[in-house]
């Protein structure tokens, strides 16, 4: 490390606008080692930012303005920079580093007051190694500088303000100063407000009602704040502030899914409550005895061995990913975690999983609404976001997808999934007055006020601006220390009751476990990361990172002392009561008294009307195909089918080493796995097996269909690698258009209803689930809603991981079996996508045949008959083929005459085209051991297989047509290139 | 178990491959012991009668600033002289990943034995070349070094998973230095034990390929790739393809690196 003392403050510098701290740049000696610069150069020539020739980056740190020379070069030498690689500019309070020709500084730093993980590691590093002698810790913030170098004309501040806002930081959290030094620095100081707000509702108008929610950003409708207003009539008072946020948040379609639960009259018939009369209906008839705790908890939980079981919830996070990519799938995947940390008394988590629906990615810069983020530029974003928070956690990201459709442009979907771990004896809680209500965790600061209600509402072209109090910064290793706190405080028994600070906050949380006995909480003891917030503020901020528990008072001590011990802050906010009421108070003064039965019984049920129509598109039929060998090269680099490579190497998935079958395998891992397989016991041979299920191209056609297409999909996923079809659940994830409409309300009428269906056939009862509604985005007078996507995650239990298998070919000469029949099914499917032809029926699988098939398969994969299996999704036989012949590097030949079939008589249906490219669903691709052919062919018999070819060493696919001769040879790296060819970020 | 071979697992805010680690050693036949790093910075007596201090895998305090940096910097300034002694006496320490890192970042490998002060660095390990964070397979050789249970020319399939895995030295003197006096421990290769060309093999692009080092007396070892998390016959991305050749495989080959660590292991007292 070579250290630089800055030049004095010179005239062409601007003193009084640099901040009043010292300032230490630590920059890479070599370029090499700035991988950052190469990066942001990238990165800002791919926006069209065009005569740029270098960009380096450097991280700087500000430290207290009272530290001496000596302390700011001993933090810069012991933790700032490091001796063999780095070099430290360090500047004195308000002096600037010296001006370099021709290169552009851009800084980028954190908002004042927006969460900031590792100055807060800086500041306690400094303390703890006493570096810093002072009281407490200091406070220090973190900048990037981007040092860019170009053509004179290229280095333009106000061009290079267009492009650094739009690539290197994102304004709704970071301030991107171009040609500036003045960094922010000092914490947001504003002094809390005396006395209580009453919010006036009484004798109100309609249109006043609805104007105090706009202006509130309630989110509550008109029916709603009629409600609340009648309440509080009765009363003879207005609401408080806090009472009317409490009530907003609690009421939220995040909270409540006001819309699922609906009355719904659908085309004459009136459906009472839609999500009770489907999916939870379901589960209910099913009645599986290994359902141990279903929808009521934080996620589902079904037995797993030896007096454990496992649990799984999923999320979306999707508008707070739209605005800032990185930050809220991180917070997103914090979120789940905390679901699964907070389920029953607290399960471990042992796998993620991860989904992400976007724009196209070849989207032309021109194309772009105002108002959107290039849909490379979220999927980069979201991984990354993704990537940071899982791989901190510790916790495998093992299974997932990318889907892309164009309208997902200006609202993209970030779902992410965790699955966890606990026995059996934790997986109920309690409440009992008297006991504490304990916050642990992140501190409260005005992060993420209003996420359950913004959420609840449509992205506009302003959402970006209008929206920053509602993103939420993460802090994994915060996280991290209160997983490791709550396994241990769990085991010693310290608390009756949990649940996680998740949308709507502590209001949420002590509001739901309060519910039926009542809480008083003292919210000036809430922990804050800088003074100044309100009280209804800390009452509803979502910050994040944090866990309430209901904690006996003779727990109370141990409690605390296990989190000193795990390093994590504790504090006593209140206690649980007996008076049914929650009652907020504020250094005494009450700030809200809320009747609980009111809170969560008093929210008027929604009637919806609702229709469906599919659209109206001409049939295309589907003409025979003239050059296959082009077409399976497009469909293997088409978004959704592409290899994922890129992303599945940047998580971690083998971590906790539990690993059984990876996201990736192969010879050179580069085929793609249906499922991922764990083994959560080492003391148990049993293994979980993990996959989703999702095909939004068909929402729009057939939401019925598709419902029932993406549940056999997750199941047939599953299946493929050795789970039990009897022993799996499956959740349900809807993210919708505004179902105010009623053609959206439709569409989620009819997936519901196909959800109900598949679920009681196959045997799967539905565990947990999640709607996220109002998925529109509007620029202009347009309104762009998405596609219905509903994802369906299914967790099996695999008998013995010995019997897993993958989906790549082991050997040559083992026969090739196609399991179930193949119907003309191309409406929404990816062959009419490439070919760009329309209509035709969407997938649909035969319910009373498939799950038959699934136990035959899963039979026949536990008697060890099967060498390898592949299921046939996305793009049909040909697809799947091709990624297990290049994932085995080994070639065949099939024989499409000899495929099951059923085709009916299907006018200006292409069969050869049928049998390569549709993607009816229940069906596998085998590969068998001849020896074992037979005993394979008894556990199938009486459904639809046959054998179809048999693999061989040289690396060639081969299919051969109705006349038998062939149709399409590829060479398998011609297939491997074509699936390495989507785009990378 | 009067001769028990004990280990002392350390843990502390962001570590996370604790439990792959204490069941590694657990199955190699040690008594191990999960600690967290303020216990033992607390109560350093904790090392009596320990044969072995590891750390694992993880991101201690999220890696920020840089990976390993604040846990290498508690352990130099609060334990320097402790494990000095440790380490003097016979123990070892192990770091696997963010272990190795941290034991970089705190100058026990360049420390002389003997003395109870760390100098200054002249090694570290810093972003890979692909300049991402990289979960794969990659084959290590053991090397002929100072830490003698290293099986020499041993061929060895391990995952790695790590995003500032890249050995880096200040100049060709300080790698000639690690060279002659036997600190290197282990190095990518091809499957086939051949050197690593490209970061098809050498994934992160490490000086040499040196994927592990070991200190002078041999007694303290860092690696980046994960032996733990490749103990079972299925943990291997091609076990499904093994059975189905008829290669019969019992547990997985980085077993074996524990087993030998363990084995090696004195008695303490």
């Amino acid at each position: 490390m070579k250290t630089t003392q800055s030049a004095q403050p010179s005239t062409a510098s601007k003193p009084d606008s640099a901040p009043a701290a010292w300032r230490v740049e630590v920059h890479r000696l070599r370029a090499g080692d700035d991988p950052e610069g190469l990066h942001a150069l990238a990165a800002l020539r791919e926006a069209g930012w065009q005569g740029l020739r270098s960009v380096r980056t450097a991280r700087g740190f500000l430290l207290p303005a009272e530290c001496t020379r000596a302390l700011v070069d001993a933090a810069t030498r012991e933790i700032l920079a490091d001796p063999v690689l780095d070099r430290a500019v360090v500047c004195a309070p308000r002096e600037t580093p010296p001006p370099a020709a021709g290169v552009l500084r851009v800084l980028v730093a954190r908002k004042s007051g927006v969460m900031d993980p590792v100055a807060r590691t800086v500041s306690r590093a400094m303390a703890r190694s006493r570096i810093w002698q002072g009281e407490g810790e200091p406070h220090t913030t973190t900048f990037r500088a981007f040092l860019i170098e170009g053509e004179p004309a290229a280095l333009d501040p106000a061009l290079a303000r267009e492009y650094c806002t739009r690539v290197l930081g994102n304004e709704t959290i970071e301030d991107v100063l171009v040609a500036s030094e003045a960094l922010p620095w000092a914490l947001p100081r504003q002094s809390p407000r005396h006395g209580v707000v009453h919010v006036p509702l009484r004798g109100l108008s309609d249109e006043a009602l609805a104007k105090t929610s706009r202006e509130g950003s309630l989110s509550l409708n008109l029916v709603e704040m009629r409600a609340v207003q009648a309440h509080y009539e009765a009363l003879r008072r207005d609401p408080t502030i806090a009472e009317l946020e409490t009530i907003a948040q609690t009421w939220s379609e995040h909270c409540k899914h006001k819309t699922f639960t609906s009355r719904v009259e659908f085309e004459g018939r009136v459906i009472d409550n839609l999500l009770k009369q489907t999916i939870k209906a379901a589960t209910l008839e099913l009645a599986k005895p290994w359902c141990v705790s279903v929808f009521h908890d934080n996620a589902g939980i079904i037995e797993f061995d030896q007096g454990f079981d496992v649990c799984m919830k999923v999320e979306t996070h999707n508008h707070p990913s739209a605005i800032d990519p990185y930050g809220g799938a991180g917070t997103g995947v914090g979120g789940v975690i905390r679901d699964i940390l907070g389920v029953g008394l607290g399960a471990k988590p042992i796998a993620n999983t991860d989904a992400f629906f976007v724009g196209p990615l070849d989207l032309p810069q021109a194309e772009l609404p105002k108002g959107c983020m290039h849909p490379r530029r979220i999927l980069s974003g979201v991984v990354a976001g993704v990537r940071d928070y899982g791989n901190r956690m510790g916790i495998p990201t093992v299974a997932g997808g990318v889907w892309s459709h164009p309208d997902y442009v200006g609202n993209p979907l970030v779902y992410a999934g965790t699955v966890g771990i606990m026995p059996h004896w934790a997986a109920t809680k309690s409440v009992q007055p008297g006991d504490r209500i304990v916050v642990v965790g992140g501190r409260t600061g005005r992060d993420g006020i209003h996420g359950a209600t913004f959420s609840s509402v449509e992205l506009t072209e302003t959402s970006e601006i209008e929206s920053s109090a509602a993103v939420q910064i993460g802090d994994a290793i915060t996280e991290k220390r209160v997983l490791d706190l709550i396994v241990r405080a769990r085991d010693a028994r310290l608390y009756r009751g949990i649940t996680d600070c998740g949308a709507g906050g502590l209001s949420s949380a002590v509001g739901e476990m309060g519910a039926e006995c009542g809480a008083a909480v003292r919210l000036e003891s809430v922990p804050l990361k800088y003074p100044g917030l309100s009280p209804e503020e800390i009452w509803i901020s979502e910050a994040q990172e944090r866990m309430v528990l209901a904690v006996p008072p003779e727990s109370l001590e141990g409690l605390l002392a296990a989190c000193r011990e795990e390093d994590v802050e504790a504090t006593v906010i209140g206690e649980f009561t007996s008076t049914g009421r929650l009652v907020l108070t504020w250094h005494g003064e009450v700030q809200a008294d809320l009747d609980l039965h009111f809170l969560h019984e008093g929210t008027p049920k929604p009637v919806r009307k609702a229709r469906f129509e599919p659209p109206r598109e001409p049939d295309s039929g589907v003409p025979a195909v003239e050059d296959h060998h082009a077409l399976l090269l497009a469909l293997l680099s088409s978004t959704d089918i592409a290899s994922k490579e890129w992303i599945v190497r940047q998580y971690d998935h083998e971590v906790q080493g539990q690993s059984v079958l990876k996201p990736m395998t192969g010879v050179k891992r580069d085929a793609p796995s249906d499922a991922a397989v764990i083994k959560p016991l080492s003391s148990s041979r049993k293994g979980l097996a993990i996959g989703c299920g999702a095909s939004p191209r068909y929402g729009r056609l057939d939401p019925g269909a598709m419902a029932e297409t993406v549940i056999d999909e997750a199941l047939r996923n599953v299946v493929a690698v050795g789970g039990d079809p009897d022993r799996t659940a499956i959740l349900d994830n809807f993210s919708w258009g505004n179902c105010a409409h009623e053609d959206r309300m439709g569409a989620l009428v009819l997936a519901s209803e196909g959800c109900y269906r598949a679920a009681k056939a196959y045997g799967t009862p539905f565990i947990s689930g999640k709607d996220s509604l109002n998925n529109e985005f509007k620029v202009g007078d347009r309104v762009i809603a998405i596609p219905p996507t509903l994802l369906v995650s299914a967790l099996s239990i695999v008998p013995d991981v010995e019997i897993v298998v993958a989906s790549d070919w082991c050997c040559a000469g083992s026969l090739l079996y196609l399991v179930g029949s193949t119907r003309p099914h191309f409406g929404g499917s990816h062959h009419h996508l490439v070919r760009g032809l329309s209509g035709g029926a969407v997938p649909r699988p035969d319910l009373a045949e498939a799950p038959r098939v699934l136990r035959a398969m899963h039979a026949a994969i536990k008697a060890g008959c099967v060498r390898s299996c592949h299921d046939l999704s996305e793009g049909g036989l040909a697809v799947a083929a091709a990624e297990s012949a290049f994932g085995g590097c080994l070639g065949a030949t099939i024989e499409l005459a000899k495929a099951p079939r059923d085709l009916g008589s299907a006018a200006r249906v292409d069969h050869d085209a049928a049998l390569l490219y549709s993607e009816t669903p229940t069906r596998f691709l085998v590969e068998v051991d001849p020896a074992r052919a037979a005993e394979f062919e008894r556990r199938l018999a009486g459904l639809p297989h046959a054998q179809v070819g048999s693999t061989r060493a040289e690396g060639v696919l081969e299919f051969t047509g109705a006349s038998g001769a062939s149709i399409a040879r590829w060479d398998i790296e011609d297939l491997r290139r074509a699936h390495q060819s989507g785009w990378k970020a | 178990m009067a001769h028990a071979k004990k280990s002392l697992v350390l843990r502390t805010a962001g570590i996370n491959c604790d439990a792959e680690t204490v069941r590694a050693l657990e199955r190699a036949g040690s008594q191990v012991e999960l600690v967290h790093l303020h216990a033992l910075l607390a109560a350093p007596s904790l090392l009596e009668g320990v044969s072995l201090v590891v750390i694992p895998g993880g991101f201690s305090y999220g890696d920020d600033v840089a990976s390993g940096r604040i846990f290498g910097l508690e352990l130099r300034h609060g334990l320097s002289s402790e494990l000095a002694r440790f380490v003097d006496g016979g123990g070892r320490v192990l770091g696997v990943c963010n272990g190795f890192q941290v034991l970089v970042e705190s100058g026990l490998f360049e420390r002389e034995p003997g003395s109870a002060t760390f100098p200054p660095r002249a090694i570290a390990l810093t972003n890979n070349l692909s300049a991402r964070f990289d979960c794969r397979w990659v084959h290590l050789k053991g090397e002929r070094c100072a830490a003698d249970w290293i099986e020499p020319g041993l061929v060895f399939p391990v995952p790695m998973a790590h995003g500032e895995g890249r050995f880096v030295v200040l100049d060709e003197a300080t790698l000639a230095r690690l060279e002659a006096q036997g600190q290197i421990a282990l190095r990518y290769v091809k499957a086939d034990g051949s050197p690593a060309t490209g970061t098809a093999d050498n994934p992160n692009g490490s000086t040499a390929a040196i994927a592990g080092l070991c200190d002078r007396t041999g007694r303290v070892l860092g690696l980046m790739p994960h032996p733990e998390r490749n103990l079972d016959a299925w943990n291997h991305p091609e076990w499904t393809r093994l059975r189905a050749r008829g290669i019969a495989r019992t547990r997985g080959e980085g077993q074996a690196f524990w087993d030998r660590l363990v084995a090696s292991l004195p008695v303490l007292v």
